[in-house]
């Protein structure tokens, strides 16, 4: 038996050494999942499609918007213009300027 | 061809959307804090030989404004995703422009008349005592100053539940649709308590979502057909002619994917940022995050042609990941004779390819170049190796910088670049 050195590399061992050296993306994924081992099995899955719809939202607080007003206390809180629908910057929102809450859409008759 | 500097313009607020109208003599920007600017054409000037080509302010005003929902605890982005130009009909001119969920359609004309002369009330407008009153005139009209006036005629609200990311006027100038993650709908331009939902992706259980819509548009000469992309880099033509519901697409657009080649990253950068008919009608093109390509609408299984926007960018994925540019959403854009396409990158570089010589070319849109009637300088990204004197390499390039919108007059050389919150004019030539 002649001594040939270490074991020769599986195939499947030597495609994935094969990747890496040919195609910039798969090295890419290799270092991401070595900075992120719990990173989702599925790729850009529904995990991160679901972050997506909800992207960009922003929360308003009611709480928030309590506190303001106790510390106010006697001052009045300002006020949209009356002529104004719409409330916008600063001005913290009352009850009484929000804007009418519409129903919501339903489903177009023509479906199914 | 040369690319000159024109001028740049800044608005207060990062520019979000840009579009010229159908005769390129209005450019529009909306930007992310709810404001429309519009900008006109300078005409020709002897006393200013070189104004032509120019775009100065013709009207601001606040499109949409910032919203609660209190139901659910959410601000509303007053952000405008999408501007569009309806056709002129008359004197006035008329745009939709959007948030993620409110549509709205402004209507924006010239007053430089003034009557003057009334019965009943004094030129400062005080009431005039109507016994006092001894005879009667006819007022008459007086010029006065250009005063462009823009008035919101209709709002088309409460039809999204997800975020609107298109909109796209039909050919037949009466119907408009407008996309969100899931959904499509199709309004009339005259109805605002109505609308018809022509697609619906939404799965019953939330948790097989597997795909978003990313864009949609209406098809430029045939009224009844329109396309939406996918965040799985699908495209769909639907004929609303064959039903109600275009669930089921007419056609399906997909390229054929190597699958030992997919990685983590394959559906990322295959998702479709923009999707353009080309004027002809005949082709289109989609923007994914690597490239543009160019379909037939004859051949579904594959584009006829790949434009390789950044590629060096392929060996950057992960940062690009960790840094979420790997989700910014780059437009595109044909020009007039659809010769030519135009595209943003980062850098604030931005790309043209021009299909018939095959040739292509970078250009950045820099305060260095902003000399009235400068010669851009063609850029280089060197990816490896000797770096050669004027090139940048891909580590030194600012990802802050990045050009997402773009447009091109629809009959000349003449394009609108959107870096940040700076509006560069650049045309082929110098007047």
């Amino acid at each position: 038996m002649s001594a040939e050195g270490p074991e020769p590399a599986s195939a499947e061992e030597q495609k994935e050494m094969e990747d890496k050296v040919i195609s910039p993306e798969k090295a890419e994924e290799a270092k991401l999942k070595a900075r992120y081992p719990h990173l989702g099995q599925k790729p850009g899955g529904s995990d991160f499609l679901r972050k997506r719809l909800q992207k960009g939202q922003k929360y308003f607080d009611s709480g928030d918007y309590n506190m303001a007003k106790a510390k106010m206390k006697n001052k009045q809180l300002p006020t949209a213009a009356p002529d104004k629908t719409e409330v916008t910057g600063d001005h913290i929102p009352t009850p009484q300027d929000l804007p009418q809450r519409k129903p919501s859409l339903v489903a177009s008759k023509l479906a199914g | 061809t040369a690319c000159y500097f024109v001028s740049v313009l800044f608005t207060a607020d990062i520019i979000s959307t840009v579009e010229f109208n159908y005769s390129g003599d209005l450019l529009a920007t909306g930007d992310k804090g709810g404001r429309v600017v519009i900008f006109q054409r300078e005409q020709e000037n002897k006393s200013r030989p070189h104004s032509r080509g120019e775009y100065n302010v013709y009207s601001t005003f606040q499109s949409h404004e910032p919203e609660f929902d209190y139901l659910k605890s959410l601000e509303i982005e007053e952000k405008i995703n999408k501007i569009r130009w309806l056709p002129q009909q008359n004197a006035a001119h008329f745009l939709l422009s959007t948030n993620d969920k409110t549509i709205k359609l402004w209507k924006i004309s010239e007053r430089d008349k003034r009557a003057e002369g009334y019965n009943l009330k004094d030129e400062d407008g005080r009431l005039r005592d109507p016994f006092r009153i001894t005879a009667l005139r006819v007022p008459i009209l007086k010029p006065m100053d250009l005063m462009v006036e823009a008035s919101p005629r209709r709002i088309f609200a409460n039809a999204h539940t997800y975020h609107i990311n298109s909109i796209s006027v039909n050919s037949d100038h009466e119907t408009y649709l407008s996309a969100d993650d899931l959904r499509i709908n199709l309004w009339h331009l005259e109805i605002t308590d109505r609308s018809f939902n022509i697609v619906d992706i939404k799965p019953a259980n939330m948790e097989e979502l597997t795909e978003v819509i990313t864009a949609a548009e209406f098809h430029p000469h045939h009224c009844n057909v329109f396309v939406y992309s996918s965040s799985k880099g699908t495209i769909r033509l639907c004929d609303m002619r064959s039903s109600a519901l275009c669930d089921r697409h007419s056609k399906f657009f997909e390229e054929p994917e190597d699958p030992s080649s997919r990685s983590f990253f394959s559906e990322i950068i295959s998702s479709i940022s923009d999707v353009k008919f080309s004027h002809s009608g005949r082709y289109m093109m989609t923007r994914d995050y690597l490239s543009v390509k160019v379909w037939d609408l004859n051949m579904e299984n594959r584009p006829v042609e790949t434009y390789q926007v950044h590629e060096y960018l392929r060996s950057k994925l992960c940062s690009l990941y960790e840094n979420d540019c790997i989700f910014d959403k780059f437009e595109c854009c044909w020009n007039g004779s659809d010769s030519a396409i135009m595209t943003g990158s980062y850098n604030n570089f931005f790309r043209m390819f021009d299909r018939n010589t095959r040739r292509d070319i970078t250009l950045e849109a820099s305060r260095e170049s902003s000399k009235p009637r400068a010669i851009l300088k063609p850029r280089k990204v060197c990816t490896g190796g000797k770096r050669k004197k004027d090139e940048i390499s891909v580590d030194s390039l600012d990802f802050n910088k990045k050009i997402l919108h773009t447009a091109w007059h629809p009959m000349e050389n003449i394009i609108a670049v959107a870096a940040t919150n700076n509006l560069y004019i650049f045309q082929d030539k110098i007047n």
